[in-house]
């Protein structure tokens, strides 16, 4: 049998929140785990009384959902934590925002409700905004025309194992093109698909299809993650933890 | 400034010369997303600071010349940031050395070397400072001069660019660096960055009066600034240096090295940088003391820090306490060059455990030696935190050797402690060793395997255990500057391969016991070059250059160092000095010979050196003088400076909680 350290066990997890955060600005260069380890140690700057694991190397409850790729920002990244002692859950938002650098925004704090399920599978499509600096919107618009009116295009992705081809098209559940501020912009909702198809892949299907080469790399923003509905809907994956809350007693942080 | 002001669209085609102090970021940012952890480069760490350009008088771009991951964590460069940063009248940024992949397209775009803090051009500043822990960053200094537009040689540079100023242990030797920097500094920092700071202020506002040259004079009547234009070097028919000769006399004749006396007065960092990237330490550290007087006759840094000066109980725990809560870390390193030798090391760990107790929060000591190590300290140690390996470091494989190295244990000293901590529960015991000592036979090497062997059978004996493990991390030696052995011959890279083989093989002789052994080695060739540029002269920068000049870059890295492009290298360009390689590695120096750095004083006295290395010949030991009378090595009486060290008597007072 595995040996235990000496001493009581850890205190249970008696709240779980769930937060929204932000990756912006030059944080968009940062991955998902360089996230996570800012995360980690903010909460301990902002003394959140986190629930721990058991064991000789104890760590803090958290759980991380997909995160966006490296190079990518982000208004729409969630995580779970659990606590030790109930907290206000906006409190800890305010506290953990703080604690962050200004790049990394916390947006939003529920807490967990019961029977509610798992935020994991209320949440199998992202919505993206592309910015695409130096892109004429009259050669975009065709090309996205012609990437829709694809049954499939193949791109080749980068693997841990080498190239892999990949379907771009079919995780794409809607596209379309608009113009700000003169830069065009590419809004997409893609479903979470394995392999992943990210952005880079549909700007490499869109090389394929239509010849589209931006002169300078496309900036892409998450705008969203949740539930696909049938009407082209993405629901707030934090709506039935909010819809349901009970009152409770919070101890301060 | 709203977001958009900092971060404009990529503008390609923008004028590429900016204004003095202007943000690169804009032009930088298309590059970040087509390399390799872009993370590195964008700066905002926590604890990051960032002033107004034309708010001061004097601007330092701070440089360590390797990859982020490894120089973020630098404490000297953390801590002359801090310094810096704290003169309203200076700032300070800092830059690392980039990797290939972004240097290419920074060529390519027109986008010079950067700071990660304001992405302001290097070019930019009034000063460089470039931290040399090691040697082997020295083709990343000619990579970011080059990349930031800065000409390599002092001699083509004019009064509108950076002075380039080295530090760290290897500016002790700055000579084969002498034709890339305008000046080095030697020893402790804190108080140097200061007074240069001042003295470039001064001139820039009487209006920059004689150009680059009084400006370097200036600097070089600093103490412990050197400044090699001024000190020219004159070589005899044998290759050796005949003479070093002062070309000024408003300058020194030997420059010293500075200390800082009172530690506790110097609480740096007090806000370590926290970087969103991995680095090579994940946690903080609190520097206990600094120097060391044990007396190992290869460590250079004991040699050149002295005397110990010890930060105190209550100096340590207000540091740890600003620092945790600055950073975050679950993990506060109690750091120097022996900390288990503070003088109160044990009420150290024990009070800092009490006062975290409950919090996750771990100590942990760098390194332990085997005769400091007690059980009841590790337990302190790993109270709060995750119980890691624990790491010794007797350095030579026989009790002969190690009498050669001053570093001396018994093996029945070092099988007792390394057993006990198995018995307590410990599983991993981490063992470091050198290969190539002087005098050192394959016999010696091969005790390190006798050693052990010893340690797993006894280990498992006295835990009950089988799945102990012992690593032993095995590295070949170099000798340095301004120790004892800085007259010895360097093994050869053959030498050094063929005793880690046999070693090998004597280790997996029994497969039995072997297999609970780990053996962790490089081959000889690194070590040979560190050597070359260690104990090398001003002729040695023509190598440095070719190297660069071929592609050579971060050769602290084994998939980028190339061991044929050096040895081409020296081989071409040392040929018409009459001298080669071997001739700075190998070749055993004799008393009299003017060594390279001897105008360089470290507080050593020559002759005391001299007499240790015959010592070390002759397998005689020398005492600390912490704790026995002062053998006049020379540092305490020629540098003004005393041993600071406790015990103090104070306490820790438990922290209020908020």
């Amino acid at each position: 049998m595995a040996r235990q350290p000496d001493g009581p066990p850890p205190p249970p997890t008696v709240q779980k929140l769930r937060i929204r955060y932000a990756k912006r600005g030059r944080l968009r260069f940062a991955s998902h785990r360089d996230l996570a380890r800012a995360l980690e140690r903010a909460l301990r700057r902002a003394q959140v009384p986190m629930a721990f694991s058991a064991g000789f190397s104890p760590h803090p409850k958290i759980s991380y959902l997909g995160a966006a790729p490296t190079g990518s920002a982000s208004e729409a990244e969630y995580v779970e934590i659990g606590l030790a002692v109930a907290c206000d859950p906006e409190a800890v938002r305010a506290a953990l925002d703080a604690a962050l650098p200004e790049d990394i925004a916390v947006l939003e704090a529920v807490e967990a409700q019961e029977g509610t399920g798992s935020l994991a599978d209320r949440i199998d499509t992202s919505v993206w905004r592309l910015e695409m600096p130096g892109v004429p919107l009259a050669e975009l618009q065709p090309a996205v025309e012609k990437f829709l009116a694809s049954e499939i295009v193949t791109v080749a992705k980068r693997t841990k194992n080498g190239l892999k081809d990949v379907d771009a098209r079919a995780a794409v559940a809607g596209a379309e093109v608009g113009e700000e501020a003169g830069c065009a912009i590419l809004h997409m909702v893609v479903r979470q698909v394995t392999p992943a198809v990210r952005p880079d892949d549909v700007l490499a299907a869109l090389a394929a299809v239509a010849d589209l080469r931006p002169p300078s790399p496309p900036r892409a923003v998450r705008v969203a993650q949740g539930r696909l509905d049938d009407t082209g809907t993405v629901a707030d994956p934090l709506g039935p933890d909010r819809a349901a809350r009970p009152l409770r007693e919070h101890a301060a942080i | 400034m709203p977001p958009d002001a900092v971060y404009p669209g990529p503008v390609m085609t923008a004028e590429l010369r900016t204004a003095a102090g202007e943000s690169l970021y804009p032009r930088l940012e298309p590059l970040l997303a087509q390399v390799q952890k872009p993370i590195q480069y964008v700066g905002g760490e926590l604890n990051a600071q960032l002033k107004p350009w034309e708010t001061v008088d004097v601007h330092w771009a701070l440089m360590y010349p390797d990859a982020y991951e490894v120089g973020l964590p630098n404490q000297g460069l953390m801590i002359l940031y801090e310094v810096l940063n704290e003169r309203p009248d200076a700032l300070a940024e800092r830059t690392y050395a980039v990797w290939p992949d972004l240097a290419a397209l920074m060529r390519e775009h027109g986008v010079g070397q950067f700071t990660v803090d304001g992405h302001r051009a290097v070019r930019d500043f009034d000063l460089l400072g470039v931290s040399f822990a090691t040697e082997l960053g020295y083709t990343n200094l000619l990579e970011a001069l080059d990349l930031a537009g800065i000409p390599l040689h002092v001699v083509d540079r004019d009064e509108s660019h950076p002075v380039v100023v080295a530090g760290g242990h290897a500016a002790f030797n700055p000579e084969p660096v002498a034709d890339f920097v305008d000046c080095a500094v030697l020893g402790d920092g804190e108080q140097a960055v200061g007074d240069i700071t001042d003295v470039v202020k001064a001139w820039k506002a009487q209006g920059r009066p004689g150009g680059r040259e009084e400006l370097l004079a200036r600097l070089a009547r600093i103490d412990g600034v050197y400044v090699p234009r001024f000190y020219a070097v004159s070589y005899g028919p044998d290759g050796t240096i005949a003479a070093v000769t002062r070309t000024r006399d408003d300058v020194p004749e030997r420059v010293g090295k500075r200390t800082v006396m009172d530690l506790d007065e110097w609480p740096y960092p007090k806000t370590p940088l926290v970087p969103l990237a991995e680095s090579v330490h994940e946690r903080m550290s609190v520097e206990i003391f600094r120097g060391c007087t044990r007396g190992c006759r290869f460590c250079q840094a004991g040699m050149i820090t002295r005397p110990v000066r010890e930060r105190t109980i209550t100096g340590i725990g207000s540091m740890v306490d600003q620092g945790l809560k600055a950073t975050g870390y679950e993990e506060v390193g109690l750091l120097s060059l022996s900390s288990a030798d503070h003088s109160e090391i044990g009420q150290v760990a024990k009070e800092l455990a009490d006062r975290y107790e409950g919090t996750n929060t771990g100590l942990s000591l760098p390194s332990t030696r085997v005769d400091a190590f007690n059980i009841t300290l590790a337990n302190e140690l790993s109270r709060n935190g995750r119980r890691s390996g624990l790491t010794f470091a007797p350095e030579g494989g026989s009790e002969r050797i190690r009498r050669v190295i001053n570093k001396t244990v018994s093996k029945e000293d070092l099988v007792r402690t390394v057993t006990t901590a198995y018995a307590n529960g410990w599983t991993q015991v981490k063992l470091y060793f050198m290969c190539g000592l002087p005098t050192e036979t394959d016999e010696d090497v091969l005790e390190i395997a006798d050693l052990a062997v010893e340690v797993i059978r006894a280990g498992r004996e006295a835990s009950g255990r089988k799945d102990i493990r012992c690593t032993v991390s095995i590295g070949g030696f170099v000798p340095k500057p301004h120790t004892p052995f800085q007259w010895a011959a360097q093994a050869s890279a053959e030498t050094i391969d063929h005793r880690l083989r046999v070693l090998r093989q004597a280790i997996n002789a029994d497969r039995r016991i072997g297999r609970s052994i780990g053996l962790r080695y490089h081959d000889g060739k690194p070590g040979v070059i560190e050597g070359l540029l260690s104990r090398g002269d001003r002729r040695v920068g023509r190598v440095i250059e070719r190297v660069w000049r071929e592609g050579g870059r971060f050769d602290g890295w084994s998939e980028h160092f190339s061991f044929d492009r050096w040895t081409r290298a020296a081989a071409e360009e040392l040929a018409v000095f009459g001298v080669d390689l071997d001739w700075f590695t190998t070749r055993e120096r004799t008393e009299h010979e003017i060594l390279p750095w001897d105008h360089l004083d470290s507080g050593l006295e020559k002759e005391w050196l001299w007499d240790d290395w015959q010592d070390a010949i002759a397998e005689e030991e020398v005492a600390d003088c912490r704790w026995t009378p002062c053998y006049d090595c020379g540092v305490c009486p020629t540098m003004g400076t005393e041993i600071q060290i406790g015990p103090t008597g104070r306490s820790l007072l438990p922290l209020t909680v908020v």
